[in-house]
């Protein structure tokens, strides 16, 4: 088979599977138990912070 | 050590500039040259001058010159990308503005590149540097990486806009849609974006919060995927190297689809996914409360990456290119308009409970009705790309009319709420020096961008409908000089919305200038003793 045509054919059925599954995963992954309240704390980041760097044991990793 | 290979370097380079610009084949290449050469001939007194002294980068401050610095060249380009756009608006409008002395330099096919890069990639461009640096230091509670790099960022980035806008008027084009600049200032450009997303990528790794904070996954996004578009989009090969001319690798059809892969993404990642980025830090900020919901953020972030990219082929219906592909593109950009909706909303609802700073708060307002403008073009946009609609909006002022709703309702309005929220920020003042300044800014740009669509509107379907008229034995009613000579009145209106537009942004210029020269200070919340130099 032709590069094009395989290519052609790989993009639209396996790779296009592969993307819509990665996709599903992400809106499930983001729904999971625990998660508004992680949220809660990532959406107040720019709260922090505003006028200097954080120091050494500030940082939260 | 490393001034001293810096002054080889510069040397060197202003050195075979010189031999360039004596072996040039065009005019373009030549004035690039001599440009480049004054420019590494500059940096080479600079850095002597220099030499001894050592900069200090205190990992304890945010590094916000670079910032401060961007904001005014956002600002000045704007006004000149602006000044441009009325320009040529009457120059279609008044076909005498084209000059005949000027012919070859400023007439119309001439300014329109210089008009739509430098809104585009001067305004906007300046607007995504200075905001992600200062966003991706806020939300990472780190210094931006690299030193100095943040510096050659933006200067190098200046240097392209010259090199670019310069060019235009000298004819050095490759005469592709938003991507005219020729393949050495493509080249420099790739250096400076790599640059770029070094600094960036840097100050995220070295973060000290835990999570990368939405606005930076879009920030983020935007820088690779422009250099991923950048590159292929600009894969010539040089006639001569002491030429500006190029040849595209590409050929027909495939150039084509790869031209507005590049032009639909460009506006999908530069002039969305980068904006999206101010809108999920600013918007919250200047509201005082956190994002509507986080969750939909990062769904709106994976669904606007995995479907704009197949948009592109709606530009070339009914061209050579294969039923399936534009079909294709149509049917993501009908299904993009949901996340653009989502991010619409996310953006609105971040209001909720505090509706009522919309009256008291104009720079609220005007980021308010930026996120309104990406709605009404993002319902727009998805519309147009299907073909019916398009066999009659395509090639018509429509077209120009939806990009300008998105370009100066979208980008512009969110840029000018940036800078209003920024300028005080960052040159420590405790207000704007007029709000009723704002006020005005916003009543006379949203007129503006009104009368503009709205004219656009009338002339576009007006032009699509007289193309496609025919008698009762099938042969066509109107000459193309038919339709021009209808869309006068229409044509002057879109000026005088440019006009209003344009003053609106010179007003902003004066009250940002008097807020750094006359606002009072803001000392006391200073959170560190600035230590004496």
């Amino acid at each position: 088979m032709e590069t094009y045509s395989f290519l052609r054919e790989f993009a639209d059925s396996w790779m296009l599977l592969f993307l819509f599954m990665f996709f599903l995963a992400i809106v499930l992954w983001v729904f999971r138990p625990g998660a508004s309240k992680e949220y809660q704390d990532t959406a107040s980041i720019p709260f922090r912070h505003e006028d200097k760097p954080a120091t050494t044991e500030e940082a939260r990793t | 050590m490393v001034n001293y290979f810096k002054l080889i370097a510069l040397g060197l380079i202003t050195f075979f500039a010189l031999i360039a610009a004596n072996y040039a084949r065009d005019l373009a290449y030549m004035v690039h040259a001599l440009i480049i050469s004054g420019v590494s001939f500059g940096l080479f007194i600079w850095v002597l001058r220099g030499m001894g002294t050592v900069t200090v980068h205190a990992q304890d401050e945010y590094m916000d010159d670079v910032i401060r610095y961007g904001v005014i060249a956002t600002a000045f380009w704007g006004v000149v990308g602006f000044l441009a756009g009325v320009f040529i608006a009457f120059q279609l409008a008044f076909p005498v503005l084209n000059f005949e002395w000027a012919q070859g330099y400023a007439n119309f096919g001439r300014l329109r590149p210089l008009h739509t890069s430098a809104v585009i990639f001067a305004f906007g461009g300046n607007a995504l540097i200075a905001t992600s640096f200062y966003v991706v230091q806020r939300t990472s509670a780190a210094r931006l990486w690299g030193g100095n790099l943040g510096w050659f960022v933006f200067w190098g980035y200046q240097l392209f806009i010259v090199l670019a806008a310069t060019g235009y008027l000298l004819g050095g084009t490759q005469s592709k849609e938003y991507a005219e600049p020729e393949w050495y200032v493509d080249l420099w450009l790739t250096v400076v974006w790599v640059a770029y997303l070094a600094v960036f990528l840097g100050t995220v790794i070295k973060r000290k919060e835990p999570h990368i904070y939405v606005a930076n996954w879009f920030f983020l996004a935007f820088i690779v995927t422009v250099a991923m578009l950048h590159v292929v989009n600009n894969l010539t090969i040089p006639v001569s190297i002491f030429g500006s001319k190029s040849v595209i690798v590409w050929a027909g059809v495939q150039d084509a689809m790869v031209q507005w892969w590049y032009g639909h993404n460009a506006v999908g990642f530069f002039l969305t996914a980068g904006f999206l980025g101010m809108m999920y830090y600013f918007i919250p900020k200047q509201a005082e409360r956190p994002v509507f919901s986080y969750k939909l953020s990062i769904i709106h972030f994976w669904a606007l990456i995995f479907l704009y990219i197949w948009a592109g082929p709606h530009h070339l219906h009914y061209t050579a290119l294969p039923d399936w592909a534009s079909t294709l593109g149509m049917v993501f950009s009908v299904v993009l308009w949901m996340p653009s909706w989502g991010g619409m909303i996310n953006g609105l609802m971040t209001l909720s409970g505090a509706w009522d700073k919309l009256r008291t708060d104009p720079v609220i307002r005007m980021m308010v009705i930026s996120v309104g403008f990406y709605g009404m073009s993002t319902f727009e946009g998805p519309m147009m790309s299907i073909r019916a609609v398009n066999s009659l909006s395509h090639y018509t002022d429509w077209t120009i009319g939806h990009v300008h709703s998105g370009a100066l309702g979208w980008n512009g309005m969110i840029t000018f709420g940036c800078l209003y929220f920024l300028v005080p920020v960052l040159w420590k003042r405790e207000r704007l020096y007029s709000l009723q300044l704002v006020s005005w800014h916003f009543w006379l740009a949203t007129i503006g961008i009104v009368l503009y669509a709205a004219s656009m509107w009338v002339t576009g379907i007006m032009e699509g409908l007289m193309w496609r008229e025919v008698d009762a034995n099938g042969f066509l009613v109107n000459s193309f000089a038919d339709t021009v000579a209808a869309k006068k009145p229409m044509n002057i209106v879109r000026g005088l919305g440019g006009v209003m537009f344009l003053t609106g942004s010179i007003i902003m210029c004066y009250n940002l200038w008097m807020t750094v020269r006359k606002a009072p200070a803001k000392e006391a919340s200073l959170s560190v003793a600035v230590p004496a130099e």
